[in-house]
């Protein structure tokens, strides 16, 4: 029964760790099926994070929070948007200035407005996210198998939690089952048969960056307001080039993104729940490893040792009119 | 990187548009300093003051300058063969086990100008094989080489750590490093240069690396510009058919351009490992594979270039530092969002104010926009 509990415990802290890289990773598939790759999503996850925790603590409302989380990680996207797509900028080159530019300005303007080393205020209850615990959970705790998968597991999470999961069938269904999605997977795969209808591949792109600075927005808020509770700096580290690597591995796909996502968070929740102690079978493995894993693991399926990733057609190249 | 731009004057093109791109980076910098509450225009002065000011300033400043030269380089390598190798900063990072390997050898036995020319090998070496393999990919399976390198960045920290908090620390130490390197292993410093001048240095760790830097900038020169494979790489880089349609390896010339770009990253390693610390430490790196990127977009991929975007971030660096202890509201992450703008303005948004400045160009003289500047080299 002890080993069926520390697996629930497991698979628990699997899923609070892979919801910022689902809603970064799904972030990411719009702005890349729309053709236009985003290395900047850990820096809009950064500033949303930043954001989200700074206003939630002026303002003492988690939902003010949540919503300038989101609005400053949309204007981040749009700067992207603007060099990349307005001015067809390198699209890399544009990502990696925005992660700079959170990377820095989160810590001087968190310096000097809470003036607690780059922190935020620890945010109180009422201006973070709560766990949700849904109808019965504490009733049927005790129920063998059952009753801890629902306690644990189902129930028992923030609100932020639900919404990524349920972010991932409403985003296959924006894009394989609306126009919208019809649409923006063309601009990412031939920009140019999508002008001759004579829809606006520019606007098209840049609506496609505005959910992903939505979606960066809500996972930065997630790891400020829920997970950790304030800002703290650098805290996404790394989680948006884990993302960026979860989205290859899915193959440019939702529902594959989840699983990619929840792969990469259980390597994570393994990692620290062992913390170097001996697996059975294999012996000691580093914790490094187990970190280095998700970016190996990529590093293999770019390769095109499992399957074939193979991304949008006109992703990162800027779309020029034919004059 | 070719341009749906016309041409621009030579000067305009090298001096005066990087020029404009860089000041407005600044100006945005001064915003954010008044957003902080402090006054930027003295804010500059501190920083300008406390890079150039004093002997032991120019000291520092030319230090930090020596390790971005060698990134920005390394960047600019393979820029010209239309890579971007974004995983600098871990190829200058695993090339820190090549170095610690020589001089945990060596440096009771050999002098330090026996060392360090096996040093410079091993870091070389070692960063190359580090950028062989997403070359390779790039080249033979087609994975992005900008995806790749991302995660060999993740993946040679992780390596790092675990050598670090392990085999290669001394067993009675707590700190996450190798023991400190015997006098074998410490490279002179240079700081006589600057004495000879007549200023006084206190300590500063500037070292025999900076004169190496200068002499790779010279070689990358002579190597893209002077060179059969130079030749090849920025065929490559302006237009793969072209460069396939010549006989030109594809596979080769990645490889060979990501190898020098890795290598060239690798040496990094030796200025802060054997020039100051005296041990490989934890995150020695601390990003300048990254600022590497900006110093070679705002060098325009040339080493003259180069060198000077690398002496500017060296005294933002170093006047950064002045600047953290003077305005205790304005830390050195400053300098991150200034190199962040500088990226942003000199690499992303480089065309945003062409079209004005060729429409005054035009304005004055319209032969210059026309004809003659078409034997310029394009962007």
């Amino acid at each position: 029964m002890d080993v069926f509990i520390a697996i629930v415990q497991i698979l628990d802290s699997t899923i609070r760790l892979s919801v910022p890289l689902l809603l970064a990773c799904l972030a990411g598939l719009y702005s890349e099926r729309a053709g236009i790759f985003d290395i900047g999503l850990e820096g809009k996850m950064l500033v949303g994070a930043f954001a989200g925790a700074a206003a939630a603590s002026v303002f003492h409302s988690a939902l003010l929070g949540l919503g300038m989380a989101i609005l400053i990680s949309v204007a981040f996207a749009m700067v992207h948007g603007f060099a990349s797509i307005t001015h067809r900028g390198n699209q890399i080159v544009s990502g990696v200035a925005i992660n700079f530019i959170a990377a820095g300005s989160t810590i001087i303007l968190g310096q000097a407005w809470f003036q607690q080393g780059g922190r935020t205020p620890a945010l109180q209850p009422g201006e973070r996210f709560d766990a949700i615990v849904w109808p019965g959970a504490e009733a049927v705790r005790d129920v063998p198998i059952i009753g801890p998968i629902y306690a644990e597991l189902i129930s028992g999470h923030s609100i932020l939690v639900y919404l990524a999961f349920l972010m991932v069938p409403f985003t296959w269904w924006v894009l394989f089952r609306t126009r919208f999605g019809l649409r923006l997977r063309a601009v990412g795969e031939n920009p140019a048969a999508v002008d001759t209808a004579g829809i606006s591949v520019a606007w098209l792109r840049y609506r496609a960056l505005i959910c992903t600075g939505i979606l960066t927005g809500v996972a930065g808020a997630y790891l400020s307001m829920v997970q950790n509770g304030g800002f703290v700096k650098d805290m996404t580290a790394g989680k948006g080039y884990i993302a960026l690597a979860a989205l290859i591995f899915a193959k440019w796909k939702p529902v594959n993104a989840m699983f990619a996502c929840l792969l990469f968070g259980f390597l994570d929740a393994a990692a620290i729940r062992l913390q170097g102690s001996p697996l059975p079978l294999i012996g000691k493995v580093p914790v490094q490893f187990m970190q280095a894993l998700p970016y190996i693991l990529t590093v293999i399926l770019l390769a095109g040792f499992i399957g074939k990733a193979i991304p949008p057609r006109a992703g990162g190249v800027p779309y020029v009119k034919e004059r | 990187m070719s341009t749906p731009y016309a041409k621009l004057p030579a000067w305009a093109d090298y001096g005066l548009i990087p020029l404009i791109n860089l000041s407005v980076a600044f100006i945005v910098a001064g915003f954010v300093v008044l957003l902080v509450g402090e006054n930027p225009f003295r804010a500059a002065v501190i920083l300008v003051e406390g890079a150039f000011g004093k002997g032991t300033g120019i000291a520092f400043t030319l230090f930090y300058a020596t390790t971005f030269i060698f990134t920005g380089l390394s960047v600019a390598v393979a820029a010209h063969c239309g890579l971007f190798n974004i995983g600098t900063e871990g190829q200058a990072y695993i090339a820190g086990l090549g170095i610690a390997i020589v001089c945990l050898s060596f440096d009771s036995v050999l002098p330090w100008w026996l060392t360090f020319p096996l040093a410079i090998v091993a870091s070389a070496l070692v960063g190359a094989l580090w950028a062989l393999i997403p070359a390779y990919l790039q080249a033979r399976r087609g994975s992005h080489i900008v995806i790749t390198t991302i995660m060999f960045n993740f993946i040679a920290a992780s390596i790092m750590v675990y050598l670090l908090v392990g085999p290669l620390k001394p067993a009675a130490s707590q700190a996450p490093q190798t023991r400190n390197f015997l006098a074998g292993a410490e490279l002179p410093k240079l700081n006589w240069i600057i004495e000879l001048f007549g200023a006084k240095i206190r300590s500063a760790p500037l070292n025999v690396t900076f004169l190496l830097a200068l002499a790779m900038a010279f070689l990358v020169w002579l190597l893209i510009w002077r060179t059969k494979l130079g030749y090849e790489m920025r065929t490559y880089g302006h237009s793969p058919k072209a460069a396939r349609y010549a006989g030109i390896s594809e596979t080769r010339i990645i490889i060979t351009a990501m190898m020098i770009s890795g290598a060239l990253a690798g040496m990094m390693a030796l200025n802060p490992v054997m020039g100051d610390q005296h041990n490989v430490a934890i995150d020695f790196v601390s990003g300048a594979g990254f600022v590497g990127i900006a110093v070679a977009l705002m060098g325009r991929l040339h080493p003259v270039g180069i060198v000077l975007a690398a002496i500017l971030f060296g005294m933002l660096y170093q006047g950064g530092a002045e600047l953290a202890f003077e305005m205790p509201a304005i830390s050195r992450d400053m300098i991150v969002i200034i190199q962040g703008l500088v990226i942003l303005f000199a690499g992303a948004l480089e065309h945003m104010f062409r079209p004005y400045i060729q429409a005054l160009f035009a304005s004055f003289s319209p032969r210059s926009v026309g004809m003659e500047a078409v034997k310029g080299k394009g962007a």
